[in-house]
């Protein structure tokens, strides 16, 4: 018994050791984000192709909808841009825009000059809806169902290895849910019947 | 005559060193307050919030983007009657504790509130331990008689010494 206590204070160095080297591989700019279980906020915000067109939280539709927060002047936006076409096109998740903090007319040149891959962007030109999201930047990512509930958020570009190790499992286990809810469905509706 | 250019050399740096200091603290974007309290509580609140995209800097402190719109945020909560801890409910709706530089107690901040008390007391509770300890006992041995005479014998050798 003595000789464990006369052993302690390295038992407890060690211990401080090891919590501190785990906090070196941490990155302290990953901070979670506070929306993740919560409803996609309210909003009421223009096109950014059409500034007559009022859009709202209702308008993003979609088994899985993928919004992604970009801008003229957001150097990755450019970087990801041709992975979030080859998403688009896969047509496994509807992706929208918001275009945040930016101008209209940058904005469409930029969609000219490249390719457009959303179905629309949305056009956040204060930056409030990207408050109400908790944004700190762009790119980000928001992973949202068809219940309108945020599931995920990725800050920073995507690129295909970003896509299969984060986004993929969470895209999977959505369409798990979805295919389930639906077989419950059908088992009510058979009984219903009956 | 040197004494008087001295001092007034003096006051020039100090109103010059005052005068730059307060355009340092004051921030950038310039709002009108209805009144002075509003204006107090602004920058009291500017100061308790995190700027979410900078690691260790306060929204009156950092320039980036997003401290500036939050600042905005909070120019028009505050306008809108909102008090001050529904400005910061507000802010860890959507940006997490992290935007708290007084993190509020919750499970996962025990540690960090009461942490360091309780190591304060395990200290204190050793330092009792140790000071409380009993002291060996000692106990007075008495010397043989053989040691006794080997005592006197060193003791007169010495004496006999010195007399030379």
């Amino acid at each position: 018994m003595n000789k464990l206590i006369r052993f302690l204070p390295l038992i407890l160095v060690f211990a401080l050791g090891l919590v501190l080297y785990r906090g070196l591989s941490l990155n302290p700019k990953d901070i979670p984000s506070a929306l993740i279980g919560k409803p996609m906020p309210e909003f009421s915000l223009t096109k950014l192709t059409d500034e007559s067109t009022t859009v709202t939280e209702a308008d993003l539709k979609g088994k899985i909808i993928l919004l992604n927060v970009w801008g003229t002047w957001c150097v990755y936006c450019k970087y990801e841009h041709p992975y979030l076409v080859d998403i688009a096109k896969s047509g496994r998740v509807a992706l929208y825009g918001l275009n945040y903090k930016d101008e209209r007319i940058a904005a469409n040149q930029w969609l000219r000059d490249y390719e457009d891959p959303y179905v629309f962007s949305i056009f956040d030109e204060s930056g409030r809806l990207g408050v109400d999201l908790g944004v700190t930047a762009a790119p980000e990512t928001f992973v949202i169902d068809s219940n309108s509930m945020i599931r995920m958020k990725h800050v920073g570009p995507i690129d295909t290895r970003v896509w299969q190790d984060k986004f993929l499992p969470m895209i999977k286990m959505i369409e798990n849910e979805q295919a389930s809810a639906q077989v419950s469905n059908q088992v009510k509706g058979m009984n219903s019947d009956d | 005559m040197i004494n008087s250019i001295v001092k007034s050399i003096i006051l020039i740096l100090f109103t010059y060193v005052i005068s730059t200091s307060s355009v340092i603290a004051s921030s950038v974007d310039t709002y009108q307050f209805r009144d002075e309290v509003t204006e107090k509580r602004f920058n009291e609140l500017n100061k308790e919030l995190r700027c979410p995209k900078c690691l260790n800097q306060n929204l009156a402190d950092s320039n980036s983007p997003i401290a500036a719109d939050l600042r905005r945020e909070v120019y028009d909560l505050l306008h809108q009657g909102k008090a001050d801890i529904e400005i910061m409910n507000y802010m860890v709706e959507r940006y997490g504790d992290f935007v708290l530089y007084r993190p509020r107690v919750n499970s996962l901040t025990y540690i960090l509130w009461f942490g360091p008390a309780i190591l304060i007391l395990m200290g204190v509770l050793v330092v009792v331990f140790i000071i409380r300890r009993k002291p060996v006992e000692r106990k007075e041995v008495e010397l043989s008689k053989e040691q006794k005479d080997k005592l006197n014998a060193l003791l007169q050798e010495q004496q006999t010494k010195d007399k030379k």
